[in-house]
């Protein structure tokens, strides 16, 4: 047989087993490796598309934890600041509170001394009063008890009232 | 486009005309020889043994001993006038000049050089039982429809229960585990697959690819295998399956009909009358396109054929180097560049089945091209 001269042996023989050899392997090999590769990559690509949703839900809820975290700090800061707020107003008012009544009890106190005062006063004018008058009747006893004298007292008495 | 693959087409004929000249010339000699020097022992003829390995023969030749040749007898299944007719190739005896008649069936048969004919009732001056046309130096008998288990067709079947216990295994292995990473066998396949799929199939046939995977595949692995199995230099493989012509035409003609049967309308339209082109030009280019639709599958044959052959042709020159030389001392020249050779034809053998592939997807994805514009 020539190399170049096809045998029809050969030819009948390898269409025969090219064509069984296609048919078996269509059916019992390539059909399920082809299917198999084929769903292994859509499975991966599924599985991928789900970490990158996974991904996305754990960096949105990272986000809102953020966000509630930050809502916490900023409520407990205002919380803080009014508390403190209110420590500042509480002090402040107790502060007033206490010098109004410190002003009042120094203004009663001052009244009470300035009536004390008043009152002493007054006594102290009663009995220097007295005391003027006692002593004037005594010295007037001691002046009038001769005529002229009391004469004399007269016209000084008159002078004074035509001076007024 | 279309005329190196006519000029290939062209240079094969006259090769197979060498080829048989060489053969009469090597016959006529070894004719001589055997008349002249049966005392000397016959020179070495590289070139016999080399052509005697990559055609194909009806027994499978493992080895000399003692000048005796050792073959595996495989069956000869002749279709003849009177029916089937099936014999062991052993039975001619290892012989291939015609000189040994085997009866079998009521008939007689020869073998010279491998083919089988029926034989005449009497020997010619020569001892062989059958008439040669004086003018063309060829056998005058008739030939049986011989449709023999030869040593190719041997190889062949080999080959195709190798692929089938490669790729059976594996895809059992993925209905056993669906979803999973591939293990074993099917590891090493399902690159090769996907490759096949993805980069032959899909990148070149467009969006239904899918019908033509399974063909492809087998194509590839076919091909691929068979040069493998070509490249063992011991039985089982070594046999020249996929460097037989007969083998690349079953596959070119497979990649021819479906090419044709695929082409739509604007494929046809294009190579009977090509649009965009004056009037004038158009039968004349139809008549190239149509010797195109030919061409492209008949370069797909002669090119598998010829690579496969030169490769076994070159390794088998190289280890004849000792035998040419006649000394030992050149055998670690011969061992390196067979070795070099070897490696190099095992990337021939992934590169043309790869080759054979893509432009039988080639051609069908241009087939089924559809027109934009």
């Amino acid at each position: 047989m020539g190399i170049v001269t096809p045998g029809f042996g050969l030819i009948f023989w390898t269409t025969l087993t090219f064509f069984i050899l296609l048919f078996l392997l269509a059916k019992f090999a390539w059909k399920p490796i082809l299917k198999a590769v084929q769903d292994r990559e859509e499975s991966i690509n599924s599985a991928l598309k789900s970490a990158e949703a996974a991904k996305a839900e754990m960096a949105s809820l990272q986000s809102n934890n953020e966000q509630l975290l930050k809502a916490a700090r900023e409520e407990r800061e205002a919380m803080l600041r009014e508390a403190r707020a209110m420590r500042d107003k509480t002090i402040a008012d107790a502060k007033g509170a206490a010098s109004e009544e410190a002003a009042k009890v120094l203004e009663a106190a001052r009244a009470q001394i300035h009536y004390e005062k008043m009152s002493a006063m007054t006594e102290v004018k009663n009995q220097v009063a007295q005391l003027a008058v006692e002593m004037s009747e005594r010295i007037l006893r001691a002046e009038l008890s001769d005529a002229k004298a009391q004469a004399a007292m007269v016209d000084r008495a008159l002078e004074d009232v035509k001076l007024n | 486009m279309a005329s190196p693959a006519v000029l290939a087409s062209e240079e094969a004929h006259s090769a197979d005309e060498h080829a048989a000249e060489a053969r009469v010339h090597a016959a006529e000699h070894s004719d001589e020889h055997a008349a002249n020097a049966t005392e000397e022992k016959e020179a070495f003829n590289p070139a016999e043994v080399i052509m005697h390995h990559i055609a194909d023969s009806h027994g499978w030749h493992i080895f000399d001993w003692n000048d005796h040749p050792v073959s595996i007898p495989l069956p000869v299944i002749l279709y003849t006038e009177k029916g089937l007719v099936v014999f062991s190739s052993s039975e001619f005896h290892h012989d291939q000049e015609g000189t040994h008649v085997v009866e079998a069936g009521g008939q007689r048969f020869v073998n010279i050089h491998e083919k089988i004919y029926y034989a005449s009732d009497v020997a010619n001056d020569h001892g062989v039982f059958a008439e040669m046309d004086h003018e063309t130096h060829e056998v005058a008998n008739a030939t049986p429809w011989d449709i023999s288990i030869t040593k190719n067709v041997a190889a062949l079947l080999f080959s195709a229960v190798v692929i089938l216990l490669l790729f059976l295994p594996a895809a059992r292995s993925y209905k056993k585990n669906p979803n999973a990473a591939p293990k074993g066998v099917a590891g090493f396949v399902e690159p090769l697959v996907v490759f096949v799929r993805d980069d032959i199939a899909k990148n070149n046939i467009g969006p239904h690819y899918k019908r033509f995977v399974p063909m492809l595949l087998t194509m590839f692995f076919f091909i691929w295998i068979n040069n493998l199995l070509g490249l063992v230099p011991f039985f089982p493989g070594g046999a020249n399956v996929t460097g037989n012509i007969a083998v690349t035409m079953v596959l070119a003609i497979v990649t021819f009909v479906v090419t044709n049967v695929n082409g739509n309308k604007h494929y046809w339209g294009h190579i009977l009358w090509m649009p965009g082109l004056p009037v004038a030009v158009k039968p004349l280019l139809a008549i190239v396109e149509f010797i195109g639709i030919f061409t492209k599958p008949f370069s797909l044959m002669i090119r598998l054929f010829a690579n496969i052959t030169a490769g076994h042709i070159i390794v088998l020159s190289l280890v004849s180097l000792v035998f040419i030389f006649e000394t030992v001392w050149v055998s670690p020249a011969a061992v390196l560049l067979t070795l070099f050779i070897s490696v190099l034809e095992l990337l021939v053998a992934a590169l043309q089945a790869y080759i054979f592939t893509l432009l039988t997807a080639l051609y069908i994805g241009a087939a089924m091209h559809e027109e934009h514009h």
